[in-house]
């Protein structure tokens, strides 16, 4: 499972995607909007936007990557587009592999890789009223 | 011919705020070349040109590789995704 939507997140779906009798770790991961930036001004909220055409394509890459990097691991991704508030989550990842070291290692594989290579973009919104579009950097 | 430029992010906003832009460009004009009219006509833009990655109908190009009727030009800021 790998797709964009503008409608709110659940774990369960990429859970029960991805689960099954062989696997006996899945690992869940959710990205969720703070109410603070990384200078610390106070967020009132963020809009995602996505070429969806190249980040479909390169989510579903770093899904097998890590799926072959790390012991058959099975990994479901969805993220998020369109205007988030505080607690929604952007991003979510779900992984089950045979045991738990693959599985937490493929799930911080696929979201570095994602922050890194897929073509979304990311609209901080301020409570003071400014908005500033954010880049992602290797120590987010 | 001509050609749809799509723009993300802040670089959208400097070529005027719509998704898509359909350019009439020259025959076999180049991805370099597209860039440097909308830097004419956006100069704003001129700016953000190592920072904004190119795109032919899916793949990075770089600014020499030349554009067939239809084409889909992507100008991609640095992402912010997650």
């Amino acid at each position: 499972m790998v797709e964009l939507t503008e409608r709110p997140l659940e774990l369960e779906p990429l859970i029960a995607a991805v689960r099954s009798d062989s696997c006996g770790a899945v690992v869940a991961f959710l990205g969720v909007v703070r109410d603070i930036s990384d200078d610390a001004r106070p967020v009132s909220g963020l809009t995602y936007e996505a070429y969806p055409e190249m980040a479909l394509l390169e989510m579903r890459a770093i899904v097998a990557e890590a799926s072959a990097k790390f012991g058959e691991a099975s990994v479901a991704l969805v993220h998020r587009v369109g205007a988030l508030e505080l607690g929604e989550a952007s991003v979510a990842i779900a992984v089950a592999a045979p045991h738990r070291g693959v599985a937490f290692d493929a799930c911080e594989y696929v979201i570095d890789e994602l922050k890194r290579r897929v073509a979304i973009w990311k609209q901080e919104h301020y409570l003071e009223g400014a908005a500033t579009w954010r880049v992602n950097t290797l120590e987010e | 011919m001509r050609v749809r430029v799509v723009a993300f992010a802040r670089v959208r906003e400097l070529v005027g705020g719509e998704p898509a832009l359909l350019r009439d460009v020259s025959e076999g004009a180049t991805a370099g070349a597209v860039w440097d009219e909308l830097v004419r006509d956006f100069p704003s833009l001129a700016g953000l040109e190592r920072s904004t990655r190119l795109a032919r109908n899916g793949s990075f190009v770089d600014r020499s590789a030349r554009l067939n009727e239809g084409d889909e030009l992507a100008l991609l800021p640095p992402y912010g995704g997650g």
